[in-house]
């Protein structure tokens, strides 16, 4: 039961901070989640690749995944319920009481701020993750590739996500 | 996620208008959680109120957890497969190159297209702790908040 709490009470935590999208969730969720030992950092990004290649919010099937291997169906029912209950009571409470929230100065101004930073964050995730990759040549090519698909090329994701597990298979396999 | 939603409640089950949408995303941005959350509560709530911002809410969950349900018993089941292990080291490099494009594209935003100096003072703190002094994001969120509040 205490274990319970533990990962609801992290999950909403994580859920509760998490402004400017999905990707903006990932450094909390490594700070809370690998911090705490729940996972490695080899394990969380494999957890991403995962979660990034399933239809569904990558923040959502990362915490559900993360809650299902600290404690099961009950941990990923629970870990999810962490990040959705924010979510859902405070656009309930905005639609139902300020339906003007967004247009208020202060608010407007705050979200200046936290607009500011959610790239750095999403900067210092990528930094922590480069950190657990082997530097290969091959693993440079497959992050330029998968950039400029991306970034130049507006190339559907699935098909990248698709190519680069296929490659994995096809490359890694003999040395795994 | 998004030009799913728009296709489906806009175009064509004509649920919600594009002003409707455009508020729908605009309330998204500056609620916590996912957008796809937030968006089915949001719509939910706007067809049928709360039952139906309940349901709406419960169907995007539901996805994820029967899928990772799922997926999380088969890469239990095959953790030493050497299939799976590959592909997800062939996924790793991949993973951050997703993140890197997602900050290319939101950095593009931020800082070239919508920057200020209010905005780069405000990155360079937030830079500076979570990069150097490694601050806790969530720390650092809520100081970019009050200093947004403050300084423009």
């Amino acid at each position: 039961m205490k274990e319970i709490l533990k990962i609801f009470w992290i999950f909403l935590k994580i859920g509760s901070f998490t402004l400017g999208g999905g990707y903006a969730m990932i450094p909390l969720i490594e700070k809370e989640v690998v911090d705490n030992a729940y996972v490695t950092k080899e394990e969380f990004i494999d957890i991403l690749a995962i979660s990034q290649s399933l239809p569904g919010p990558i923040s959502l099937n990362a915490s559900c995944y993360i809650g299902y291997k600290i404690k099961g169906l009950l941990g990923g029912i629970i870990a999810m319920l962490g990040i959705v209950i924010p979510a859902y009571l405070s656009i309930l409470i905005i639609v139902i009481f300020f339906t003007n929230i967004k247009d208020n100065l202060l608010v407007k101004n705050a979200f200046i701020g936290i607009n500011a930073a959610v790239p750095i964050l999403i900067f210092s995730s990528i930094i922590s993750l480069y950190k657990s990759i082997d530097k290969t040549a091959v693993n440079y090519i497959i992050f330029f590739i998968t950039v400029v698909s991306i970034s130049v090329f507006n190339v559907n994701p699935v098909i990248v996500i698709f190519l680069c597990g296929l490659f994995g298979v096809l490359y890694f396999r003999k040395k795994v | 996620m998004l030009p799913l939603i728009e296709n489906d409640l806009v175009l064509k089950y004509h649920w919600i208008d594009y002003s409707v949408f455009l508020n729908m995303l605009a309330l998204s941005q500056v609620t916590p959680g996912p957008i796809a959350i937030n968006s089915a509560t949001f719509v939910g709530y706007i067809l049928k109120g709360v039952p139906g911002a309940t349901v709406a809410t419960l169907g995007v969950v539901l996805v994820s957890l029967i899928l990772i349900s799922i997926v999380y018993r088969f890469s239990q089941k095959f953790k030493d497969s050497k299939t799976l292990k590959s592909m997800l080291l062939g996924m790793r490099p991949l993973v951050i190159g997703l993140i890197f494009a997602a900050f290319l594209s939101l950095g593009k935003i931020t800082y070239i297209d919508e920057g200020s100096i209010e905005v780069f003072i405000i990155a360079l703190i937030s830079g500076f702790l979570i990069l150097i002094k490694n601050t806790n994001p969530i720390i650092v969120i809520f100081l970019a908040a009050l200093l947004g509040m403050f300084i423009n």
